[in-house]
């Protein structure tokens, strides 16, 4: 528990503690549009529309959800099989 | 009576599952912060290139996969979450204060310690195909390259760093940081390459490669150290929890 909070804390400290570039605000886009992009344009090349384009106001953040529901499902299924929860006080077996 | 308790329980640890992954889920930001080659950025010679150098390594993979579920009756579940967690780390965007930037890990290093850089090819495939179908993350004229990069060379690089350091003795933890870090800079280097391979124009291939590498730096330096923590954290539990799931990995994995 402790080693986990260390490691926690060093990792919280390591990406907060020195603050944004002087003179730049944080804009927290990807570093898809902040260097790929930007390299590509330089060199006459532009990102095209998805085929499936859901980047459509809040329908975006709506199948991000379903993809993590979808996602944390599956994961967490295949935990418990390979993991499954430690018998403890008050379980069936035990008492 | 305990039958009644264990159901109540289980129902509510169900609950609380299901709370937490729409809570996380519902906190992310509705713009998809990708770090991978967007639709239409690679000409179209770049882009069958890119694919033709992935099939093969993806054609490898599967052929894997058969082969070890049969061998190991466990494999299939490993599988299963190990390529849930890829798909979800590696849509996950994490914002980086020494940047003022976003980007993600790519679990990629991880997988390929439990799973062996063969398979995380292929769950790597299967992850960007579904980000680039219905998440606008990456693209289908891209997905050769993007493969290329998150998983040949995130995979490989990151088993090769942790098989060296291994059979060099070293402590595993130091193995486990390190095929973290190296396969998530792999990635952002294998990038580098494909984008200045194919925008370098009239200009020096090298130039326009560090140009991009160095633009890349202030994001992924602090990003590619916290997944080597992130292995470190997971590999810790699975040696903690279930260390025969190691020795299965051992067959194909470098565990």
């Amino acid at each position: 528990m402790k080693k986990t909070l260390l490691i926690l804390t060093f990792a919280g400290l390591l990406l907060a503690a020195p603050a944004c570039p002087p003179g730049r605000a944080a804009s927290w886009s990807g570093v898809d549009e902040t260097v790929i992009e930007k390299f590509a344009e330089k060199a006459g090349r532009t990102a095209r529309e998805p085929f499936i384009n859901t980047d459509q106001g809040d329908l975006l953040l709506f199948v991000f959800l379903v993809a993590g529901i979808v996602g944390g499902f599956i994961g967490g299924y295949n935990f418990r099989v390979l993991f499954p929860p430690r018998r403890g006080v008050g379980d069936e077996k035990h008492v | 009576m305990n039958g009644i308790w264990t159901k109540r329980r289980n129902v509510i640890r169900w609950a609380a599952a299901v709370a937490a992954t729409a809570g996380t889920l519902i906190a992310l930001p509705a713009q998809a912060f990708a770090m991978h080659i967007s639709e239409g950025i690679l000409p179209a010679f770049w882009a069958v290139l890119w694919y033709a150098v992935a099939i093969p390594f993806v054609a490898l993979g599967l052929r894997e996969l058969q082969r070890r579920s049969v061998e190991f009756p466990y494999f299939k579940p490993l599988v299963g979450l190990v390529g849930a967690a890829v798909f979800l780390i590696s849509c996950m965007p994490i914002p980086v204060p020494t940047a003022g930037t976003c980007s993600h890990p790519a679990g990629t290093g991880l997988a390929a310690i439990l799973i062996g850089p063969g398979l995380t090819v292929v769950v790597a495939s299967i992850a960007l195909t579904l980000q680039a179908l219905f998440l606008a993350h990456g693209g289908l004229t891209t997905l050769g390259a993007n493969i290329v990069s998150m998983g040949v060379a995130g995979a490989y690089v990151g088993y090769g760093a942790y098989w060296i350091i291994r059979r060099l003795g070293l402590p595993w933890v130091m193995a486990a940081f390190l095929a973290g870090l190296l396969s998530d800079w792999a990635t952002y280097a294998m990038t580098s390459v494909e984008l200045a391979a194919a925008l370098h124009g009239g200009g020096s291939f090298s130039g326009m490669f560090s140009l991009i590498l160095i633009a890349f730096v202030p994001t992924q330096l602090p990003l590619g150290i916290f997944e080597g923590i992130l292995c470190v954290g997971a590999l810790k539990f699975v040696r903690s929890r279930k260390p025969e799931l190691l020795r299965m990995a051992a067959a194909g994995g470098a565990a």
